[in-house]
């Protein structure tokens, strides 16, 4: 299974095209453990990697799978790992490190349905753990939420040069449903590891001062010093790395916000509005964190409602509230579990949204 | 005049922030002494373990990498991927690497990786001020096993050497201490010849180090001699458990 054609199409799974774009980045050490919904992207790489001289080792636990991406970024080598939810739980402590240690890596989430063993169906209930940390400590990992198996590719390619720039671990956060779809994608955006010069990566220190890649700071001071290097670097990036799609935003009355797999289902509720006497957009966070706050505050300064749509209890919502910070009312539709919301379901929602606030803003 | 006795080039003139009659500055220069005298000062990357020795970095001249509580194997196993023909070596302790850490030094020794790991066993959670230990004797008293480690709840000492013997990507395991010149010297061809195995590419190889805890033993550094001396080595007995060149 060569895929190595520019600019043709193949017919790949949501994790077949990530494993893919992972190599084409770059990418030659991949340590992973089965989870469904994200096995195609282990057994991907155990196809592909002895193709083009890399390595790919179905490892002991996800802990393990972590702590040696920990070790390869560490000796300068673009490195991933992928799971899902209950594994991403054990990986936590790795990602913690990672961001201590200011590692560049990258970690696909492919999520299902929890909390515990949960089911195997979509989910995006795992965005607090994503966004907010997961570990432990003040760190933020940059989170690309990818809507489709092209753009999955397109994200991959961009994860490992982000993690790279900013010397940070990156969270691919994709769910059962982009993980299983097939689509057409095309593998014609390259970006090497070579346009990074880790001086600072262990290598053997022959002819040079020796480095060290920590994360501990026993010393009075040290500590406080290097989280506030870190919180530098984060709003910068912040500033920088913000990335989100608007459709129909100018003139609506209601703006949905939702990502991934819901901004899908969302896109198809423009398309098929039920309720013609009002215009309905879509704001589409692809940076999960960084968050697109800034336009969801310049959004709500306009229309009648936002109306976040999640497949989980309700947790983007929160940062959608904080970026609203009370200039419009928020509604909220999620479903838990595995329940993937339908168009039908969406309109209802907008319809309801609209008529309790015809009495109130009309 | 020739020198015949100096620091080593690669140990770092510092002051140490081990505890007096600590068994891992004697295991650092060990460590240093070998990669001088072999001439790998620039191939070798350590790995520094949760526990007394994080700070392993502070002594040695050479890249090293600290990895979370237990996973050193893991790390070192992703570095030795990137780099194949550089020395990758991880120190680690009795906590580290025989509790939290059991499932990853299994799997690296099962999967052969070409590395050594220098495994420090003082029977004692150090740095979080002396609980008990897989390898924590029968009857040893610490701070969570105040009346003594009880077989029947605490479970018995678990011997390392013994366990990974067994395992066939295992190339050479042994065991040592450091409570005389001679067991010294014992040690230091031993953690030499975990070295020679790797950079011969034969797989993975253990050292296990008998080392003093004067602090968390509550005993002088001259009982803790004794102490590994008459008791320790019953539970723990010195030796070969597995050579590649087939000398055990």
């Amino acid at each position: 299974m060569m895929l190595t054609d520019e600019n043709k199409k193949y017919l790949l799974t949501g994790n077949e095209a990530c494993a893919e774009a992972a190599i084409q980045a770059g990418c030659r050490f991949y340590y992973g453990y089965p989870i469904t919904p994200q096995n195609e992207i282990l057994t991907h790489m155990a196809i592909r990697m002895p193709q083009v001289g890399g390595t790919a080792i179905q490892v002991e636990s996800e802990l393990a799978a972590i702590n040696m991406v920990h070790g390869s970024a560490a000796a300068g080598a673009r490195a991933m790992t992928s799971s899902s939810s209950p594994g991403i739980s054990l990986k936590q402590e790795g990602i913690s490190y990672l961001a201590g240690s200011e590692l560049p890596s990258v970690i696909v989430n492919i999520q299902r349905g929890g909390p515990g063993l949960g089911d195997i169906s979509p989910s995006q209930a795992d965005y607090f753990q994503a966004v907010k940390g997961g570990g432990h400590g003040d760190y933020y990992t940059i989170v690309l939420a990818p809507g489709s198996v092209q753009e999955t590719a397109d994200l991959v390619y961009d994860a490992f040069d982000l993690a790279d720039r900013y010397r940070n671990p990156v969270m691919i956060l994709g769910d059962a449903q982009l993980g299983q779809m097939m689509e057409a994608v095309i593998f014609n955006k390259k970006c090497g590891p070579d346009s990074y010069k880790k001086e600072w990566a262990l290598t053997g220190a022959n002819g040079r001062k020796r480095n060290i890649i920590k994360s501990f700071y026993p010393v009075q001071g040290e500590l406080e010093e290097f989280n506030a290097k870190l919180q530098k670097k984060y709003n910068l990036i912040k500033s920088k790395e913000v990335r989100y799609e608007e459709i129909n935003t100018e003139d609506a009355d209601i703006v949905i916000v939702a990502y991934g797999t819901c901004a899908r289902i969302c896109k198809e509720v423009l398309m098929k509005n039920k309720t013609p006497n009002i215009k309905v957009g879509l704001l589409r966070p692809i940076t999960l964190w960084p968050y697109p706050s800034q336009i969801i505050q310049e959004i709500a300064g306009k229309v009648r409602a936002i109306l976040t749509v999640e497949m989980s209890a309700g947790q983007m919502v929160e940062d959608v509230r904080l970026s609203v910070l009370g200039r419009c009312p928020v509604h909220f539709y999620g479903r838990t579990g595995g329940g993937i919301p339908s168009p039908k379901d969406i309109i209802k929602k907008i319809t309801e949204i609209i008529s309790v606030n015809k009495k109130t803003i009309n | 005049m020739e020198a015949v006795y100096k620091t080593p080039e690669t140990l770092i003139d510092t002051p140490t922030h081990y505890c007096p009659g600590c068994g891992h500055g004697i295991i650092h220069r060990l460590i240093a002494e070998i990669i001088d005298e072999k001439d790998i000062k620039g191939q070798t990357i350590g790995i520094a373990p949760v526990g007394c020795a994080v700070l392993a970095y502070n002594y040695m001249d050479i890249d090293m990498c600290e990895a979370a509580h237990g996973r050193p194997p893991a790390v070192a196993t992703g570095i030795k991927r990137v780099h194949p023909d550089k020395i990758i070596f991880s120190y680690q302790g009795d906590g580290d690497l025989a509790a939290i850490g059991i499932a990853e030094i299994i799997h690296t020794a099962n999967r052969g990786e070409n590395i050594t790991v220098i495994f420090v066993n003082n029977a004692v959670y150090g740095m979080t001020n002396g609980q008990m230990a897989p390898t924590t004797l029968i009857n040893q008293k610490t701070l969570t096993t105040p009346q003594g480690r009880n077989e029947q709840s605490d479970g018995a000492p678990l011997r390392i050497c013994e366990l990974l013997s067994v395992i066939d990507g295992s190339r050479f395991i042994a065991r040592a201490s450091v409570t005389s010149p001679q067991n010294i010297i014992q040690t230091k061809q031993l953690i030499e010849k975990g070295f020679n195995t790797q950079i011969q590419k034969k797989g993975f190889s253990l050292i296990e180090v008998l080392s003093p805890c004067p602090v968390y033993w509550r005993m002088s550094s001259v009982e803790s001699i004794k102490f590994i001396d008459e008791e320790m080595i019953k539970a723990f007995p010195l030796g070969i458990f597995k050579d590649w060149e087939g000398r055990n």
